[in-house]
């Protein structure tokens, strides 16, 4: 196997915090879909955030890297200046504290989002060459080792209309750690793929959280929730109802509403969580 | 007999009003519409009303006034407040000021064609809102703009006649020139309409060939 851009940890590292958003309130009109969440990653660590759809677990994750600003909460970055974003600020800060969010983290979309005019290769190397100004020859070595890595180094002169969803999903994989960003976040990235697909795409990322990657990940795949998360967050209507460790949080859930949408997605065919205690 | 000579002979003055007048004409106004159009369409679609509201009301005077008076305006009118444009600087303005705001929607709209996902995918590769623009979404942009901004172009072709009445020396006032004096009406103005056509034809081959070059990341059923 090739080498990852730094790996961002070793397991027994003391638990230091890369971002912690707290107080995060997001409505759009006079929706509010989170009501003042607390969220902590840690370095190397694999955050996942499970909940029914509508409970905000996608704004949330859009909070942290500024796609979706939240209208009051703080989100802080290790070594930078705290983001308030309940602070009245020019437009021209508001884009500054984007940009410092998005610097720190690469994301993985549901729908892929790759740039359907640029071929596999340049798909990638965009960010590094464009943005982050490295040599192209280097991006692109990078770039081909990366792609190598989840298996479709032939396709680097595809375009992304030639390639299946698993195979976009993994380039859209590749685009964000090419990045060497601090922070991976996945927004639902197995949610469009066939079925037969998504166990391949669930096993490149924990490949990554077991090479130390730190990960914000919405899921509704809970079996990997189960093996790979380090903390799980169960959100309802815009609030984390109850996070803890898989093995808590899935075996002896504490609250009803995370009983009940465990019930409800175990069922078919699933192991059934423990039974509520006496 | 004489009919046919005619022709032949008024056909490298025509020819000669078509390269020198009629072709720079569309050239000029078109790359100075299209910056036009496109700075335009930003500003129609920026957050800000002192930026769209300016851009609307200029869209509408365009759209809204025909070009035959925008070129007077330009040439008659602009002296009596001290501007005086000689006819082709005169043409060039108003021909691009009108390709401008016509295609300054249709860029708009090539704009907005462009899934709010490719804007998403661009902020977390750390681009920001210019830079997301002008490397993810104006390519993409482009390529869905060729068909409309291809029949603005060959419309600006035919367009330009109207500077001849401002005095530019293009096709269509030869045209006048030689009917004038050889009186055969029939056979001039159906010689230069003519040379339009053909003009236009190769336009429209070039239009065919840039959409197979830009088609070729679409999938094709």
């Amino acid at each position: 196997m090739s080498r990852m851009p730094e790996p961002t940890a070793s397991a027994s590292a003391p638990r230091e915090t890369v971002l912690s958003a707290q107080g995060i309130r997001t409505s759009f009109g006079e929706l509010t879909v989170l009501h003042g969440v607390d969220l902590e990653v840690h370095r190397g660590c694999v955050t996942v955030l499970i909940g029914p759809s509508g409970s905000g677990k996608t704004t949330l994750l859009r909070a942290l890297n500024g796609l979706t600003p939240p209208q009051q909460g703080v989100i802080g970055l290790s070594g930078e200046e705290p983001i308030d974003f309940g602070a009245a600020l020019t437009r021209r800060a508001r884009e500054a504290q984007r940009a410092v969010l998005r610097d720190a983290s690469g994301m993985v979309f549901q729908h892929y989002n790759l740039f359907p005019n640029k071929t596999v290769l340049q798909n990638v190397v965009e960010g590094p060459v464009v943005v982050q100004k490295r040599p192209r020859a280097d991006a692109e070595a990078e770039a081909r080792q990366l792609l190598a890595r989840v298996g479709i180094e032939a396709k680097e002169d595809a375009y992304p209309f030639e390639l299946s969803g698993g195979q976009q999903q993994r380039v859209g994989i590749v685009r964000a750690l090419a990045l060497r960003p601090r922070l991976l976040l996945f927004d639902e990235p197995t949610s469009s793929l066939d079925p037969e697909i998504v166990g391949d795409v669930l096993a490149i990322m924990k490949e990554l959280a077991d090479e130390g990657w730190t990960m914000v990940v919405v899921t509704h795949e809970l079996a990997f929730a189960r093996e790979v998360a380090d903390e799980v967050l169960f959100l309802d209507h815009g609030v984390v109802v109850e996070r803890g460790s898989p093995a808590e949080l899935f075996t002896a859930p504490r609250e009803p509403r995370t009983r009940a949408f465990l019930e409800r997605l175990l069922r078919p065919g699933g192991t059934p969580p423990a039974p509520p205690p006496p | 007999m004489d009919v046919w000579q005619l022709a032949w002979d008024s056909l490298g003055p025509l020819l000669r009003g078509a390269a020198l007048g009629t072709i720079p004409l569309t050239l000029a106004s078109f790359a100075l519409g299209m910056v036009l159009a496109l700075l335009i369409a930003l500003a129609r679609m920026s957050p800000l009303p002192a930026l769209h509201l300016p851009a609307r009301f200029l869209i509408s005077v365009i759209r809204g006034t025909p070009l035959l008076v925008q070129l007077f305006v330009v040439f008659f009118g602009l002296p009596s407040l001290g501007i005086k444009l000689e006819p082709w600087p005169s043409a060039i303005f108003a021909l691009s000021l009108n390709v401008g705001g016509y295609a300054a929607e249709t860029i708009r709209a090539a704009i907005l064609s462009v899934p709010a996902g490719q804007w998403e995918a661009g902020y977390t590769i750390g681009m920001s809102r210019a830079l997301t623009l002008r490397r993810i979404i104006l390519p993409q942009a482009a390529r869905v703009s060729v068909p409309p901004l291809s029949n603005t172009f060959i419309g600006l072709v035919k367009d330009t006649s109207l500077a001849s009445l401002i005095l530019v020396n293009e096709l269509f006032r030869e045209a006048q020139r030689i009917a004038a004096f050889s009186l055969q009406f029939m056979v001039i103005y159906i010689e230069a309409a003519a040379v339009y056509w053909v003009i236009c034809l190769a336009l429209s081959f070039a239009q065919g060939r840039l959409e197979s070059r830009l088609d070729r990341y679409v999938a094709h059923a």
